[in-house]
């Protein structure tokens, strides 16, 4: 069995995102990028589930521009096969993503594809939901805890109220949440490796696929700031700010 | 404008944020219609039917619906919506499951956490961890929408008097089936719609300790959260988490006890309208969004704090 991971190109989670004064988006130049880090979880259960003898091969697939080979290399170092490159400047909506991912899914026929359940950059949180729509493939959103029977797989999912498990057939679409596991660092003998493993890119056009969609971002605002509060020296001070300044207990 | 809403409910009732999301479709303006899906949710009908602003309600009840599996309610959700101008959805972990999929199979966007409503195409979207908000606009025929719930302030849960209409299941997929469920025992309020927040981080050191969390919480009637830090600690479970990825609360009242404010956290309490910090390190992060902060060790604050509300 060969499993599909997605690895999103984004902002690193420590670097502060600032809004480009032309309110078309956010500064991405000279700026760290990194795996998004819901997708380092997906590899690292991908590998899990190989290392266990569940499958034979992990693809990562990353959609976006020429940099984005470095997110790719980053999953090979990991221990990941092979990479696919949809190579595109544009940043694509999570609808023309799940298309080009449904593109993938038919040539290469994944008897699993794991994804993150929410890219950090733009939060939508959409992606493995609706390539499990749009491919017929089960859905298991959240994931936490993923165990194979079979052709079936049991998979633990993070709620509302706590936690679900259901039981998915095979083959399925997993969406990684962050108590699934805790990733491993690639080692330096192994990014030199990643190196030399298989990249395939394919610019987007190829895949004959439409990317178009009917939604746009108009303008990027800053959100609105808070105003500076005070330091209290005492709980005392405290409680007697809540009860008669804030008037909240 | 017409617009469709699945209703979340459990044991027998509406789960409040349905009544956000009303409140965001009434922002847009037009009929509003409420689905209620599930087994034996009569109840949940006859409540929805009550919510003011609510001008019909489509009943379904059938075994497919009794848990909250995504493809049977977005195969349901799909058999009436393009009859909507707008299809909408809480932000939740079960909204979230479901709304991109009905967007996928109508070949539409989907337009996820909407925080205001500009107009009825238009609407604006935290990214970034809510350090940036996009205005984005759809020209799709169906807009498939999930509204962030604390966004939006609940309407009134009596007032309408709208007819209940029942509606034929869709067959059930074969894929997919509910095992079971660990669901937290609390008598403390939901998180995501508690008057008053306490939540705790890492510098509460175990799970034992959030027992000081747990007597103040009672003494406020407040619900208790926690930074991801802490659960992934394991001092309390996951439905705790507050952030990015996490829930998203907007409390009258949230105090942060031992919790450096990362931006993932802050991401998911930082439109609280007052914020307290207890922190020991004054450069912590959490100081700057904090309306009162407290630089103290919350081990003598905590019991201090416990007593002073006694009085
Ligand atoms: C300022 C700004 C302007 C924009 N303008 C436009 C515009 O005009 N038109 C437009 O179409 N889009 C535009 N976008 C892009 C869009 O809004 C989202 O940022 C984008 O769709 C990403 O969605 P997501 O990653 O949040 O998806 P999610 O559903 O949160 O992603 C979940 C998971 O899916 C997988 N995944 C998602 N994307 C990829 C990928 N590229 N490669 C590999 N795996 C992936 C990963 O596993 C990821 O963890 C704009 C974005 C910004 C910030
Ligand atoms: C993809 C991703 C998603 C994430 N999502 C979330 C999310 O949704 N929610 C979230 O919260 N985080 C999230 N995080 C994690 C976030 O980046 C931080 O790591 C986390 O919020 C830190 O938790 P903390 O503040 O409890 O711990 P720390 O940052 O370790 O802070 C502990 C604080 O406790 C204080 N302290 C220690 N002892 C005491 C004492 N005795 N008295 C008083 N103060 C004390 C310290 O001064 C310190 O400020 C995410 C990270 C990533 C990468």
């Amino acid at each position: 069995m060969k499993i599909l991971v997605g690895v999103k190109r984004v902002l690193d989670y420590n670097v502060k995102a600032r809004v480009k004064a032309d309110k078309s988006g956010i500064e991405l130049a000279n700026v760290k990028m990194s795996m998004n880090p819901f997708d380092e979880i997906a590899v690292e259960e991908a590998l899990r589930i190989k290392e266990a003898g569940n499958a034979e091969e992990v693809i990562v697939v990353s959609i976006g521009p020429s940099q984005s080979q470095e997110t790719i290399r980053t999953g090979l170092a990991m221990g990941a096969d092979r990479g696919i490159l949809i190579e595109t400047d544009d940043l694509l909506e999570p609808l023309a993503i799940a298309k080009l991912f449904k593109h993938v899914v038919e040539k290469e026929s994944p008897g699993l594809v794991v994804l993150g359940k929410q890219a950090i950059d733009g939060d939508n949180n959409q992606t493995a939901q609706m390539l499990s729509a749009l491919t017929g493939m089960a859905q298991a959103t959240f994931a936490s805890k993923v165990e194979f029977d079979g052709d079936h797989l049991n998979v633990t999912r993070e709620v509302d109220a706590g936690l679900e498990t259901i039981r998915v057939k095979s083959p399925a679409i997993v969406s990684t949440d962050l108590r699934l596991n805790e990733p491993r660092y690639a080692k330096l003998p192994n990014i030199m490796k990643a190196k030399k493993k298989p990249l395939e890119i394919i610019p987007v056009a190829d895949t004959g696929v439409d990317v178009s969609v009917g939604l746009s971002v108009v303008e990027v605002n800053e959100p609105p700031e808070r105003e500076a509060g005070v330091i209290v020296s005492s709980v005392a001070e405290l409680v007697e700010k809540l009860r008669n300044e804030a008037k909240v207990i | 404008m017409s617009i469709l809403i699945l209703a979340e409910h459990e044991g027998g009732a509406l789960r409040p944020a349905t009544l956000n999301v009303v409140a965001a479709a009434k922002a847009i303006g037009g009929d509003i219609t409420v689905l209620v899906a599930g087994h034996n949710a009569g109840d949940v009908a006859t409540a929805a039917g009550q919510i003011d602003g609510v001008s019909k309600v489509l009943h379904c009840d059938d075994a497919a619906y009794e848990h909250e599996l995504a493809e049977n309610l977005s195969a349901l959700v799909l058999s009436i919506a393009e009859s909507y101008t707008h299809v909408m959805f809480a932000a939740t972990a079960a909204g979230k499951n479901v709304m991109p999929r009905v967007a996928a199979l109508l070949d539409v966007s989907a337009i996820s956490d909407i925080t205001d409503v500009v107009s009825d195409d238009t609407f604006i979207r935290p990214i970034y961890a809510g350090n940036a908000m996009a205005t984005v606009k759809s020209t799709d025929k169906v807009k498939v929408i999930g509204v962030r719930t604390t966004s939006f302030e609940a309407g009134a849960e009596s007032g309408g008097s709208a007819a209940i209409e029942s509606l034929a299941a869709v067959a059930a997929s074969d894929l997919v089936s509910f095992v079971g469920q660990e669901l937290s025992k609390s008598d403390r309020p939901e998180l995501t719609s508690a008057d008053i927040v306490i939540s705790g981080g890492r510098g509460m050191q175990s799970g034992d300790n959030f027992v000081m969390i747990d007597e103040i919480a009672a003494k406020l009637n407040a619900a208790v959260g926690a930074s991801r830090a802490a659960v992934d600690a394991g001092f309390v479970p996951n439905e705790y988490q507050v952030g990015q990825t996490g829930k998203v609360v907007a409390p009258n009242l949230y105090i942060a006890v031992g919790i450096s404010g990362a931006i993932q956290h802050l991401a998911g309490m930082k439109d609280s309208k007052v914020i307290v910090a207890i922190n020991k390190d004054e450069e912590a992060p959490i100081f700057q969004v904090a309306d009162y902060g407290l630089v103290a060790d919350l081990f003598d604050a905590l019991p201090e704090l416990s007593k002073a509300l006694d009085g």
